[in-house]
């Protein structure tokens, strides 16, 4: 996941796929598709020419409004189902990681209500899937077959309809691992601070961290992702020559660069602890809930006065994103996230993180473990959904116990994947990530993986 | 004022009810089910004071005569309600309408309903009145449902004093059989058939639930029979089939045995043969 220093190709981009599918794509020989199995190949075809820094495509489409125009009244569900089954199946094996990601809703329809029971029957790591739940346009049985397919294959993550299209105008998608970017742009590039190591850098407690630490380190990172994006812009010439860019499938200006921080947990305990306040934990105690709400809107309004260059979808700025975390991470907790196994009640955990989302217009995440009673009365996740997004949630996720499909930091693997790469490698160049993350080194040893090169693993470099 | 006796309150359930409900348990019963899943919550607390010693965490003490539990000190060992010979609990609250509302308030967002359970909660009906009306002209808690778990061993003038705040009640019937009945609750089951009759027919009646032990209360017979006193109230009533298990329950003079998944469905199967009724099976 390192891009390296000079990156030739943006982090993330996400085409505006609605366009090329009315306009067809010149560089590819592709004209319009005029019915459902001309547009599935036409998707397979483009969106295996995106690039970004997996070297797969992270952002699949929104893919019920794309489809939608192309089912005939006619088509019988069984029919669509079994068009998309084998649209999953090649996703599955042609785009081999769990980045790979698609978005759907808020509106109901055919092809939505078919995602949903293609996903329950064919539980596959790829594609992950973000619904996107608009309050007043999406219909409670709508998310309830959402949270039923959850139960499955921890597929759907739940976004904010209307907190997202206010931060990003003309379309948004959430891709990869929770990273919200404008549709017909992406990012340039991601770099994030880990605060719990700027904690340990830092002697003193939280009003110098927030007057000096923070302001160096806004400035340092600010300073790496501009030299990324001078390098991609100005250097490699990747705006100038791609087709998505030569073709108007992405513009330049809806894209900007990703400022992730990471460890604000153990950087809110260890300044409380400094403090006079050992007992002050984040997730627990008011004192150190507010010191973690003064950390996160200081950082935002630092990222906020640093311009950035060529980051017109940020009106100039970066995007703020709440990282959740790579495998190789130790002693720092995801994002803005209170540690797994630390959790308060699940209304407190939600209180508690809320007041940060709206300061993370690229994303930010929360994974709510839930008791498998809910298996039973999916409407009750539905009233709680309703109620985080009304609570001023941007990004949703819940797990179950005991399900097969665990969630990394936003991708998906299946724990029996996991068992099998062991003896026989990684299908999938994700589940080499997940087997090497810490979340667990506990369960499972390392793995073989066989279909990327040791190159993309910066230990190898060290 | 009017007071409760609270035994505890949960802010997010999926079990006792539609959708997210708020459930609030009231101390004490006037039914003893063998099968019953939280025993300590049958009789009101006498002060004995046998918990007192028995607490490994110091949140119990004699404060003159009454047992006193301190929640910030109480590690939640429930090592009291083991100890306690009397099926009661030292940690029961007694609580205020207002004091409850509080505690449902932040929740209210994430809620489709509340759910007043016990216990019986018809044991405190008037507490139950009193709480639901705040609930009900609270701008934050009005849009919440109001249900009522009960074991129905209440008389109509409980239903009548409960209507116009109550939404639905859940019903537990454990037999049919007037006999079958006194030997699993200790009580005849006649105000409870009333209650079902009565609820249904004002449109308060939610769910019918059947708690099965098997070779106890699942022969085809006694369910046939069930199924068409049960069709005769509403034929197309919500019927939940539950099998019994033995979480949490007392040693029984009658052998407590689960049912088989396959059996249950049976069940559900001769139910689903006396009337067109909405079967659940868990």
């Amino acid at each position: 996941m390192y891009e390296g220093n000079r990156p030739f190709t943006p982090r993330y981009v996400l085409p505006d796929y609605a366009l090329a599918l009315r306009q067809g794509v010149r560089y590819l020989e592709l004209e319009p598709p005029t019915d459902l199995d001309g547009a599935l190949t036409f998707l397979t075809c483009l969106c295996s020419q995106v690039p970004s820094v997996t070297t797969y495509p992270v952002y699949l489409g929104d893919l019920d409004a794309l489809l939608e125009p192309y089912v005939p009244a006619e088509l019988s569900d069984e029919e669509l189902d079994a068009k998309l089954r084998r649209f999953w199946i090649q996703l599955d094996r042609l785009v081999p990681d769990a980045f790979a990601h698609l978005n759907v809703g808020p509106s109901d329809g055919r092809v939505i209500r078919a995602i949903w029971r293609v996903e329950r029957s064919t539980p596959q790591t790829v594609p992950n899937i973000t619904f996107k739940v608009d309050p007043a346009l999406t219909p409670d049985d709508l998310i309830a077959d959402a949270v039923r397919t959850v139960f499955v294959t921890g597929k759907p993550h739940f976004v904010n309809h209307p907190m997202m299209t206010a931060d990003h105008p003309g379309g948004y998608a959430a891709v990869s691992c929770y990273n919200s970017l404008k549709i017909g742009g992406g990012a340039h590039t991601l770099v994030r601070i880990n605060l719990a190591k700027a904690a340990d850098l830092h002697d003193g407690g939280l009003d110098s961290f927030l007057a000096e630490a923070l302001p160096l380190l806004v400035e340092l990172n600010s300073e790496l992702i501009e030299a990324r994006i001078r390098s991609l812009v100005e250097t490699q010439g990747f705006f100038q020559s791609n087709f998505l860019a030569l073709e108007g499938l992405i513009d330049i200006d809806r894209f900007s660069a990703m400022f992730g921080i990471f460890g604000l947990a153990e950087c809110v305990n260890k300044l409380m602890a400094r403090d006079g306040h050992p007992e002050a934990t984040y997730g627990h105690h008011d004192a150190a809930n507010v010191a973690s709400y003064r950390i996160t809107e200081r950082v935002a309004e630092l990222v906020r006065s640093r311009p950035q260059p060529y980051c017109q979808g940020g009106d100039g700025f970066a995007y703020l994103h709440s990282q959740s975390g790579i495998d190789l991470d130790l002693d720092a907790t995801a994002g803005t996230r209170i540690p797994v196994g630390d959790e308060p009640g699940m209304r407190e955990h939600i209180t508690v993180v809320a007041p940060h989302h709206k300061l993370f217009p690229a994303g930010i995440s929360d994974i709510f473990h839930v008791d498998d009673t809910v298996k039973r009365n999916p409407e009750a996740m539905v009233d709680i959904i309703r109620g985080a997004l009304g609570f001023g949630m941007r990004d949703f996720t819940f797990n179950l116990n005991d399900n097969e499909f665990i969630r990394i930091t936003g991708y998906m693997v299946r724990k029996s994947d996991l068992v099998k790469d062991d003896a026989h490698g990684a299908r999938h160049a994700s589940d080499y990530l997940a087997s090497t993350a810490e979340i667990n080194h506990t369960v499972l040893t390392r793995c073989l993986k066989r279909i990327t090169a040791v190159e993309l693993d910066p230990l190898v470099f060290r | 004022m009017t007071t409760g006796l609270v035994t505890g309150t949960i802010e997010f359930s999926a079990v006792d009810g539609p959708g997210n409900r708020f459930v609030t348990f009231l101390q004490g019963c006037n039914l003893d089910c063998l099968a019953c899943h939280n025993p300590y919550t049958i009789n009101v607390c006498n002060d004995c004071g046998i918990c007192v010693e028995g607490c490994p965490s110091g949140a119990l003490s004699l404060v003159g005569t009454r047992v006193a539990w301190d929640p910030t000190v109480c590690l939640g060992s429930d090592a009291c309600l083991t100890v306690c010979p009397y099926d009661a609990t030292p940690k029961a609250r007694t609580m205020t309408p207002a004091q409850l509302v509080d505690l449902v308030r932040p929740a209210a967002p994430f809620l489709s309903g509340i759910t007043v359970s016990g216990g019986e909660a018809t044991q405190q009906a008037a507490f139950v009145r009193a709480f639901f009306e705040v609930l009900r002209d609270d701008p934050a808690t009005a849009g919440l449902t109001r249900f009522v778990d009960t074991n129905g061993d209440a008389p109509q003038a409980t239903w009548d004093l409960l209507d116009p705040v109550m939404d639905a009640a859940m019903v537990d019937l454990k037999a049919l059989d007037a006999d079958l009945h006194r030997r699993l609750t200790g009580h005849g089951n006649a105000l409870i058939l009333d209650s079902i009759r009565t609820l249904a027919a004002r449109g308060r009646l939610y769910e019918v639930r059947l708690l099965l032990a098997s070779g106890v209360n699942d022969s085809d017979d006694l369910l046939a029979r069930t199924g068409a006193f049960l069709a005769a109230v509403d034929p197309t009533m919500r019927v939940k089939v539950i099998g019994y298990r033995p979480h949490g329950v007392r040693p029984s003079p009658i052998p407590l045995l689960e049912p088989t998944a396959e059996h249950l469905a049976h069940c559900a199967t001769v139910l689903a043969g006396t009337g067109d009724f909405k079967l659940v099976t868990l």
